[in-house]
C-alpha cells in the first residue's frame, strides 16, 4: 500500500441511536496541514478523537469502518492502542496540563515509554520545549508548577509535551480557540513550521485560519464529508453548492 | 450611599456575624468543661490523669491511659482497614466500573451510609464478634470476641460508606481532558489513574480519608456495643478495648456519688474534644500543603 499515513474507510459513529458521522472516507495528506472546517456539532470533534481511538472511552459509542494508520486498522480487534496513540499528539480545545511541573509535564511521555536517563530527559525537555518556542520563558522555572502559565504558554507546553513522545501526525481541535490573537498566532506560527515533520489536522470554525495555514480542507455537515480537497480549490471553487454557501458565511 | 452597597455590606456583616458566632459556639463548651474538670486536677496533676492507666474511681484514681489508648487504637485500627478499602472501590467506580454498576452500587453506598450505628453494633455483635471469637481460637488463644478487633472491624465498614462516597465524587471531578491527554500520549489505563487522576485529586482524598477519620473518633453506640469496655490498655487485637466515648455514655449520669467521679469523665470529654479538634487541625495543616503541591 502506497497511500497516507493516515486514512480513513467508510468510518461512521453513533452515539446511542444518533448517529454523527456517516460514512466518511478519506486520506489526509502526509506533511500538510489539513483543516476540517464545518458548523458547529457536525462532528469534527468526534472525527478527530475516532483517529486516536479516544472516543472508545465513552459508553453507547459504537464505531463502525476503519482508520489505518500506517496500514493498521486500529479498530481491528487486539490491537494495542497506545502505540497507535504514541503516534499521534493531541492538542485539545483548552490546554490540558498535568498536575505537575512544567518540565515532568513534558518528561511524563518519554518516562512512561521506558525512559529514565536523566540526562536525556534533560534533553528532550529542553529540545522540545525550544521547538515550541516556550523555552525561554520557562528555563528559569522549569520546576514551577504548569498549572501557574498562562493559557497560551500552557498550549505551546502541550505542543511541547506531545512532540516529546516522536508523534508522525498532530491533532488539534480549535487549538487556538481559547487563546488571544497573539497567543493564536504564536501557535499557528508553531504549526506553520512543523508540517515539515508532521502530519497535522486541525478542527477549526475560524474560515480565516484555515485559509492562513490549511493546505488541505475538509469540510463536514451533519457527520458527512461534503467536500474535501485543495485548499485552493475548496475556497476558492467550491464544487457543492454548501460548501460555496459555507465558505462564503452563508451558513454557519 | 446607594443601596445596594448597604445591602451588600448588611450581608457581608451578617454572614461574618454568623461565622464568629459558630466558632464561639465552641468555647463555651470547651471553657465549660474545663471548669468542671477543675476538681480533679487539683486532686491529682494533669500528667498523672492522662498518662497512669490506674483507673479506679472508688480509690479517687483516675487515670484515662487505658481510654485514650483505646481510642486510638480502635480509630486508627479502623482507618487501616477502611482507607484501602474505600479508596480502591472508589477508584474502581469512578475509573473502571460501567454505568449500569455505578447505578446499582452508588445508591446502596448511600444506603449504608444512612443506616444507625445501632444497627451496626447488633450486627457486629451477632456476626463479627463471634467470627473474631473464632479466629482467636484458631490461632490459639481464647478472646470473647467483644475486643478491638471487632471495634475495629465495626468502625472501619461504618466510615467506609463515607469515604467512598467523597472520594469517588472527587475522582469524577477531575476533568476528562486530562485523561485524554495523558491517554493520547500512549499512557495506559492504569498508568493515567495512577500518576495523573490520583494525583489530581489527591487533596479532596486526604479530605475524604480525614472526614471519615473525624466521623471514626466520636463514633460511640456501635463500637461500645463490641468492643469489650475493660479499662485496660490493650496489648493484643484480641483484648477488649474501651473507647473515651464508650466511657462516657456508659457510666455519665451513673454513680455520681463517688467524689470527683464527674469531674474526671467530664476530663475524659474535655480530652476527647481536645483530641478531635486537634486532629482536625493537623488534618487542615496537610490539606494546605496537598493542595500547594498538586497545583
Ligand atoms: N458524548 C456524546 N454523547 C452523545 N452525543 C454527543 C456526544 N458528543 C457529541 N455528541 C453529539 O454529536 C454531535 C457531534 O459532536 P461534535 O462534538 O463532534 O461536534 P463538533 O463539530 O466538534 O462541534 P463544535 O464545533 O461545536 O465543537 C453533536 O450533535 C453532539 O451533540
Ligand atoms: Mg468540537
Amino acid at each position: 500500500m502506497n497511500g497516507t499515513h493516515l486514512q480513513v474507510r467508510n468510518l461512521s459513529v453513533w452515539y446511542g441511536d444518533r448517529r454523527v458521522l456517516r460514512d466518511v472516507t478519506l486520506d489526509i495528506p502526509d506533511r500538510r496541514i489539513t483543516a476540517i472546517i464545518g458548523p458547529s456539532g457536525c462532528g469534527k470533534t468526534t472525527l478527530l478523537k475516532c483517529l486516536n481511538r479516544l472516543l472508545e472511552t465513552g459508553e453507547d459509542v459504537r464505531v463502525q469502518g476503519q482508520v489505518l494508520v500506517d496500514g493498521e486498522d486500529i479498530y481491528a480487534p487486539r490491537v494495542e492502542v497506545t502505540h497507535i496513540r504514541r503516534k499521534m499528539g493531541l492538542l485539545s480545545q483548552k490546554p490540558q496540563v498535568l498536575p505537575m511541573s512544567i518540565y515532568e509535564n513534558v518528561a511524563y511521555g518519554p518516562r512512561i515509554h521506558g525512559e529514565r536517563r536523566r540526562r536525556e530527559l534533560d534533553r528532550i525537555v529542553e529540545h522540545y520545549l525550544k521547538v515550541a518556542s516556550l523555552w525561554d520563558e520557562v528555563r528559569d522555572r522549569l520546576h514551577g508548577p504548569a498549572a501557574s502559565l498562562s493559557i497560551g504558554q500552557q498550549q505551546r507546553l502541550c505542543l511541547a509535551r506531545g512532540l516529546a513522545v516522536g508523534p508522525e501526525i498532530i491533532l488539534g481541535d480549535e487549538p487556538t480557540s481559547a487563546l488571544d490573537p497573539r497567543a493564536s498566532q504564536n501557535v499557528e506560527q508553531r504549526l506553520g513550521e512543523l508540517k515539515r515533520d508532521y502530519t497535522i489536522i486541525l478542527v477549526t470554525h475560524i474560515l480565516r485560519q484555515a485559509r492562513r495555514i490549511a493546505d488541505h480542507v475538509i469540510f463536514l455537515y451533519l457527520g458527512e464529508v461534503i467536500e474535501h480537497g485543495p485548499l485552493k480549490e475548496v475556497f476558492g471553487n467550491p464544487r457543492h453548492d454548501l460548501t460555496r454557501r459555507y465558505v462564503e458565511g452563508e451558513i454557519s | 450611599m446607594n443601596l445596594r452597597l448597604v445591602r451588600d455590606r448588611a450581608a457581608r456583616r451578617g454572614f461574618q456575624a454568623l461565622t464568629v458566632l459558630c466558632c464561639v459556639l465552641v468555647l463555651p463548651i470547651l471553657g465549660g468543661l474545663a471548669i468542671r474538670s477543675g476538681p480533679v486536677l487539683k486532686t491529682q496533676p494533669l500528667w498523672r490523669v492522662l498518662f497512669s492507666s490506674d483507673w479506679s474511681p472508688t480509690q479517687g484514681q483516675f487515670g484515662l491511659l487505658p481510654f485514650l489508648a483505646g481510642t486510638v487504637y480502635v480509630t486508627l485500627l479502623a482507618m487501616l482497614i477502611a482507607v484501602p478499602v474505600s479508596l480502591l472501590t472508589a477508584i474502581f467506580l469512578s475509573e473502571y466500573a460501567s454505568r449500569r454498576v455505578c447505578r446499582c452500587v452508588l445508591p446502596l453506598v448511600d444506603v449504608l451510609s444512612g443506616i444507625p450505628s445501632v444497627i451496626y453494633g447488633v450486627w457486629g455483635t451477632l456476626l463479627i464478634v463471634p467470627a473474631v471469637s473464632a479466629l482467636a481460637g484458631l490461632g490459639g488463644s481464647y478472646s470473647s470476641g467483644y475486643c478491638l478487633l471487632s471495634g475495629a472491624l465495626v468502625l472501619s465498614v461504618m466510615v467506609c460508606p463515607f469515604i467512598i462516597h467523597v472520594a469517588r465524587e472527587v475522582l469524577a471531578a477531575v476533568p476528562r481532558g486530562v485523561r485524554e491527554a495523558s491517554l493520547s500520549l500512549g499512557a495506559g489505563k492504569w498508568q493515567t489513574v495512577k500518576r495523573v487522576v490520583l494525583r489530581r485529586a489527591f487533596p479532596g482524598i486526604v479530605a475524604a480519608v480525614v472526614l471519615g477519620l473525624s466521623r471514626a473518633f466520636g463514633e460511640t453506640i456501635a463500637v461500645l456495643m463490641v468492643v469489650g469496655n475493660v479499662p485496660v490498655v490493650p496489648r493484643s487485637l484480641f483484648d477488649p478495648a474501651y473507647p473515651l466515648p464508650a466511657l462516657l455514655a456508659n457510666n455519665y449520669g451513673e454513680m455520681m456519688s463517688v467524689p470527683l467521679y464527674d469531674s474526671a469523665l467530664l476530663f475524659a470529654a474535655l480530652a476527647l474534644l481536645v483530641m478531635v479538634v486537634a486532629f482536625n487541625l493537623a488534618a487542615k495543616a496537610v490539606l494546605g500543603l496537598a493542595r500547594s503541591e498538586a497545583a
